[in-house]
């Protein structure tokens, strides 16, 4: 009896499919690279130094977190690291050290390790650090003044600041291809488009974020910036401008798909994603803030359980 | 092992295996060694129960062991009791596990022989409860819930099991003649035999309505069969009976079939062997074989750590001794090497929503898991729809955080089920 084999019981099902929380969290950072690097390029070793600083000092918060409450460390998902990741991309590349470490520190423990870690952080903790940063200290993320002594070769106004106080007459310098292939300013991993929209596609198509958040983003962004522009197009700009520019396609295939805080549902993730969208123009064109995109993400973040309760009906549920 | 393809947006649904893959037939001889068989009901072993080691036992013979209950199994060989002991299975299901040891010469039982020569539901109840498939024949004849359609389904509810798909094809004529009585013995009028899409056309004519099972899994599972083919779906937290629907396998209607025309109960049952490599044998067993000969005889090799299943990958159930027997419901057994276990965690949800978006009907997996997690099983099943669920599994499967969520479902509805007994019980007393 006593040298009888031992067997793994456990219970049904026996199979996995293999997928794992590391697994999506990596692909998401390495879709997220092209873009990264693109930032590293053009603004070189400051930028460097924001993202490194960035993802570093955000998986030692994350490892402090778990450290104090005695609870399992969980650096290995790489959840961390990509939260560090975002952050810094949302950057301007001067941004001093002490900023990034608070952004950090408000982006792990204030925006997801004091709601229990993974899977509890109601809001997108990459854009809680970013937003509490930019009320904190709103000059250090005007793009204009904090990159003010870089040389680039183009126009070195950020766009969305020239439209909302210039009006679409001194836009003719941003075309499509130009903010598409990175000839903008912002942050360090916000301008190179066609590097997020590449970096996004995969991203969809290995089935890491939930495309329907991304294209009723966009597509929420394109509705409510054309309405806008048909009906004054003197101050409001087009809506390829909108798409292109900012932090929209950041937004749309990585800061709005975060997990936890974004609805599963199909249409609440259309209303979320056309809401997002809608927000950030709302935001950009008649509210106080040049970029919008980050507070519009919080507020429909926190609509996301009240619109995960749209819900198919269950078959054989009897109401 | 499934694996996700490279491609999820553009991957199918996980789907049941064709029919080309079932493969055939091998007979196990009978060698010597004991079988056990598991009675149900509570024992302990200071009751008086009418049984005893050293009593001899025939092929088939019926071994009712508690004066007061109906409950009985059948001994599937000939020779001497061996030893009565108290089993506990899944769930808190608690049997009399009897072993017989074999002798050499068989002799059948004829109990059955007289009652088989008027075929009736009565004597189908008496002999028939435990015929290998095991059907459920209680459900007929109950005055509340009248059975309205019968479903035979020849379609296997798990991934990879083939027993039944095998005994629909290779043995139609049993499984017609087993309608043929069922029609006659049950009254019910209505019949369908569930077959999976890709041999509907194989089948010649049934005296039954046909009904194709489409391969996306759990299609084949009863719940889902029962709902395509009353069209509606039952209402969560009925049975199947109480619907007025009863469910057989193919199998099951085959030895139905046998055990009638031959005036003996069919006593070797049907197994498809999945083996670690994934391919698989079918073979013909004694009912109360243990799965370690079982392993022996067609050389699958079994080591410390391996996991060994009975029943598929899905929805089996996964044993800690080689010396478990088949039983008459058991399809099929599945030895999974060490390495290829894969194992659950304690990660929290990270809401990702795979769960729901593969859920057969539609339950917010995510939300409801919170509620077991918690142990608030009652809020579960009003709020986040259990009872509709299944038990299909699908949702454990592509858990990104790897949560026991078919575990936490199973045991919420026992739980459940409990406390509902418990309440009954007590509403009686006063």
């Amino acid at each position: 009896m006593f040298e009888q084999k031992k067997f793994i019981v456990s219970h049904a099902p026996f199979w996995h499919n293999g997928s794992s929380v590391a697994e999506r969290n990596y692909n998401i950072i390495v879709a997220a690279l092209p873009a990264a690097l693109f930032g590293l390029t053009q603004y070189g070793a400051q930028a460097l130094a924001v993202l490194c600083l960035s993802v570093s000092s955000a998986m030692i918060w994350e490892l402090i977190a778990n450290r104090a409450t005695k609870r399992p460390e969980t650096l290995g998902d790489g959840n961390a690291a990509l939260i560090g990741l975002l952050f810094g991309m949302l950057l301007p590349a001067a941004s001093p050290w002490w900023l990034v470490i608070t952004g950090t520190f408000v982006a792990v423990i204030v925006g997801k390790q004091i709601f229990g870690g993974i899977g509890g952080n109601p809001f997108n903790p990459a854009l809680i650090g970013y937003g509490i940063l930019l009320i904190s200290w709103p000059n250090r993320f005007d793009f204009n003044a904090a990159l003010v002594n870089f040389e680039f070769g183009f126009d070195t106004a950020f766009p969305l600041w020239v439209a909302k106080y210039f009006g679409t007459a001194e836009l003719d310098t941003f075309t499509a291809w130009n903010l598409l292939s990175g000839q903008q300013i912002g942050g360090i991993g916000s301008t190179f488009g066609l590097g997020l929209i590449a970096g996004g596609i995969y991203l969809i198509v290995r089935g890491f974020i939930r495309w329907e958040i991304s294209l009723s983003y966009l597509a929420g962004i394109f509705v409510t910036a054309f309405l806008f522009n048909i009906a004054n197009p003197d101050q409001y700009a087009g809506p390829f401008f909108h798409m292109f520019t900012g932090f929209t396609l950041l937004a749309a295939f990585f800061l709005a798909t975060d997990d936890a805080s974004s609805p599963v549902n199909f249409i609440p993730m259309l209303i979320y994603g056309a809401g997002c969208g809608m927000l950030t123009i709302l935001i950009r064109n008649i509210g106080v803030y040049v970029e919008g995109t980050a507070f519009a993400i919080i507020v429909m973040n926190c609509a996301n359980p009240l619109l995960d309760r749209i819900r198919p009906k269950a078959v054989g549920k009897v109401v | 092992m499934l694996k996700q393809s490279f491609i999820r947006l553009a991957s199918t649904d996980v789907e049941y295996r064709p029919f080309a893959e079932v493969p055939a037939l091998l007979e196990t001889p009978n060698v010597p060694g004991n079988v056990t068989v598991l009675h149900p009901g509570e024992y302990n072993r200071s009751d008086a129960i009418d049984l005893k080691p050293g009593d001899a036992v025939k092929t088939g013979q019926k071994l009712a062991l508690f004066p007061e209950s109906v409950a009985y199994v059948v001994s599937p060989v000939t020779g001497t009791v061996a030893g009565i002991e108290p089993f506990a299975g899944d769930f808190g299901r608690r049997y009399a596990a009897v072993t017989i040891e074999v002798s050499d010469e068989e002799e059948p039982d004829n109990q059955f022989t007289e009652a088989a020569a008027s075929p009736s539901l009565e004597a189908a109840k008496n002999f028939l409860g435990c015929v290998p498939g095991m059907p459920d024949l209680s459900v007929f004849g109950d005055p509340d819930h009248p059975i309205d359609v019968l479903i035979v389904s020849g379609a296997d509810s798990d991934l990879m099991v083939d027993t039944n798909k095998y005994v629909i094809t290779a043995e139609t004529a049993e499984v017609e003649h087993g309608l043929h009585l069922l029609r006659e013995i049950t009254g019910v009028d209505r019949i369908v035999v569930a077959l999976p899409s890709d041999i509907v056309q194989g089948i010649g004519s049934l005296e039954a309505e046909v009904f194709g099972v489409s391969p996306a899994y759990p299609s084949a599972n009863p719940r889902m069969i029962a709902n395509a083919v009353l069209g509606e779906p039952i209402p969560a937290g009925r049975t199947l009976a109480e619907a007025g629907v009863a469910m057989m396998s193919a199998e099951t209607v085959a030895n139905i079939g046998k055990a009638f025309e031959s005036g003996s109960i069919p006593t070797k049952k049907a197994i498809t062997l999945i083996r670690k490599d994934g391919s698989k044998t079918m073979v013909s067993v004694k009912l109360g074989t243990p799965m370690g000969r079982i392993l022996r005889d067609y050389g699958e090799s079994l080591g410390e750590g391996d996991r060994l299943i009975l029943g598929g990958p899905m929805t089996g159930s996964a044993v800690f001794s080689d010396t478990y027997p088949i039983q008459a419901d058991t399809d099929a057994i599945m030895v999974q090497d060490s390495q290829a276990v894969s194992f659950v965690s304690d990660y929290p949800c990270i809401n990702c929503g795979e769960c729901i978006r593969i859920c057969p009907t539609k339950v917010q997996v995510s939300m409801l898991v919170r509620f077991l997690e918690a142990g608030q099983y009652e809020d579960a099943a009003d709020l986040y729809d259990l009872y509709s669920c299944v038990d299909c599994g699908l949702c454990s499967f592509v858990c990104v955080s790897k949560i026991p969520i078919f575990q936490y479902i199973r045991l919420a509805k026992y739980e459940l089920s409990r406390l509902q007994a418990a309440e009954a019980e007590e509403a009686e007393n006063v």
